[in-house]
Parts: structure tokens; sequence; C-alpha cells
């Protein structure tokens, strides 16, 4: 059973299509960020998966061990787990600042006010 | 999950708290012990803390709507979820040492850094040293978030437009 090996990789695809549901399908805005953060721990995800070893330990020298987990994707990741917050911390402030104007997050009613204005 | 269906962005939100927290311990257990110590802190920590900040600002009741358009968006979601698990097919299995990921430049990181670089931790000296570019990168990510955030929010406040709050208009 070959491909049952490849679990992570459906686990990840779930997660990411349940953020990506959520950005396509919910009108609220702060729902929106909720679901582009749930996308985005899925790539996290995803390639941490793809970093692991068999038998590998963390990548932290130990004296004898030769088998390590693949640093390098834990490094992109973390640059991105950074860069995700500051995503977020920018959706957030567009949301507040719509809010402030149209008095609503949802997608709809914000809309019917911009053709009422037009 | 449940996330998805709470109608109430306060919980949902906890449930994003939680989801980050459980994201982390699957961290730990996948070897990646830096990633999530930073995911615990801050995805679970900072953005909660920012969602919260926003949630004060704005209101926590999500409208309830029909779910018309939501079936157009299933059919595209399974679509794209069918097309990526069809594309793992290709895919090395997990934890296999053939797989290209392990191949190129991380012998030599796992190897090599220890000397080179005189670090143990490998995700250390692979960030500060031979990525060093990658981390100087995001800190310019973060400076431009963090002016982003200054611009939208900052001046905003008081120019207000001269609508006043949406709901009278309606």
């Amino acid at each position: 059973m070959e491909w049952l090996g490849l679990y992570n990789y459906w686990v990840v695809v779930v997660l990411m299509m349940t953020g990506f549901y959520v950005v396509i399908a919910q009108g609220n805005l702060i729902k929106k960020i909720v679901g582009l953060n749930i996308f985005q721990t899925s790539v996290f995800v995803f390639y941490i998966s793809l970093a692991k070893l068999d038998g590998g330990t963390a990548p932290v020298y130990v004296e004898g061990t030769t088998a390590y987990t693949n640093p390098l994707p834990h490094v992109l990741i973390l640059t991105a787990i950074v860069v995700s917050v500051a995503l977020t911390a920018m959706g957030l402030a567009l949301a507040v600042r719509v809010y402030e104007a149209y008095g609503s997050l949802e997608e709809d009613e914000i809309n019917a006010q911009d053709e009422q204005d037009a | 999950m449940a996330t998805v269906w709470i109608r109430n962005l306060f919980a949902a939100t906890m449930l994003m708290g939680i989801f980050s927290l459980l994201a982390a311990s699957l961290y730990v257990l996948l070897d990646a012990v830096d990633v999530a110590l930073t995911e615990a802190a801050v995805g679970a920590g900072l953005s909660i803390i920012l969602m919260l900040g926003a949630l004060v600002l704005t209101t926590s009741k999500e409208k309830v709507r029909d779910t018309r358009h939501n079936l157009l968006a299933l059919v595209v979601v399974l679509i794209t979820g069918g097309a990526l698990i069809y594309g793992t097919m290709d895919m090395p299995g997990f934890g296999d040492p053939e797989a290209p990921a392990h191949q190129h430049v991380s012998p030599r990181y796992t190897q090599e850094s220890v000397d080179e670089i005189g670090i143990p931790n490998m995700v250390t000296s692979v960030l500060a040293s031979y990525r060093g570019l990658d981390t100087l990168g995001e800190v310019l990510v973060i400076f431009v978030a963090g002016v982003g955030v200054l611009l939208v929010l900052g001046p905003g406040r008081y120019r207000r437009r001269p609508r006043g709050s949406g709901k009278a208009q309606e």
C-alpha cells in the first residue's frame, strides 16, 4: 500500500480547502481573514511534513547522530509564520477601516451601500 | 473546523487559537521544535490578540446569510481539492529519505553547519547565516506591514467620512 504513505498531503489538502472555502464563500471580512489563516497553516504543515525524515531527530546537533530532519523548510516556515502575522495585521486593519466607513463587515451590505451611492 | 460554522466571531477567534496550538503540537511531533515555538508564540498568541483588537473596534456578530452562493463555492473547492489529491500521487512518501527535499543543500546544512558556523542548532545557523538575506526580507515585510497598519488606522481616525454610520442610510 504505497499510496498510504501520502496521507500527510491529504490532511494538508483538506485543511487548505477548508480555508479556501471560507475565503470564497463567507461574506464576513473577519471570517475571510480566519480562512486565510487556516489556508496558511495548511501550507506550513505541508512544508514541515516535507522536512520530516524517518529516523531523524530534531535538527539540533547531538554527538553521534547523523540523521536529522531537514532544517531548511523549518527556516522557511519560521519566516512565513512571521509574514503571515504581518498579513493578518494588515488585513484586520483594513477590515477595521472598512467597518468605520460602512458600519458593517458583511460583503453584501457593503456592496449594497456602494450601489446606493453610485 | 467548527470555526467555519460558528457565527460568533469571538468564539471563532478562540477556536483559531486552539487550532494554532494544535498546529504547534503537530510541529513538535514532526521534529520542528523552532517552528512550534514560533507558532505557539506568534500564531496562538499575537494573532489572537490582533483579532481580538479588531473585534473590539468592529463587531463580533456575523450576519446569518442564505447559503445560495455557497454551493458554487463548494463545487470549486471540491474540484480544486480533487486536483490537489491527484497531484499528491506523484509525491514522495512521508518521511522518505530519498525525497528530493532531502537531497540538495540540506545534507550540507545537517552535516557541516556545526563546523562552519559553530551553532549546534541548525535552524538558527541556516536562518541567520546561510539564508540571512531571507531574514532581512522578513524584517522588511514586517516593517512595511507596520507602516501600512499605521497608515490605514492612524490618521483615518480623525478624518471621518461625511456619510456617518452606514446603518443610518439604510
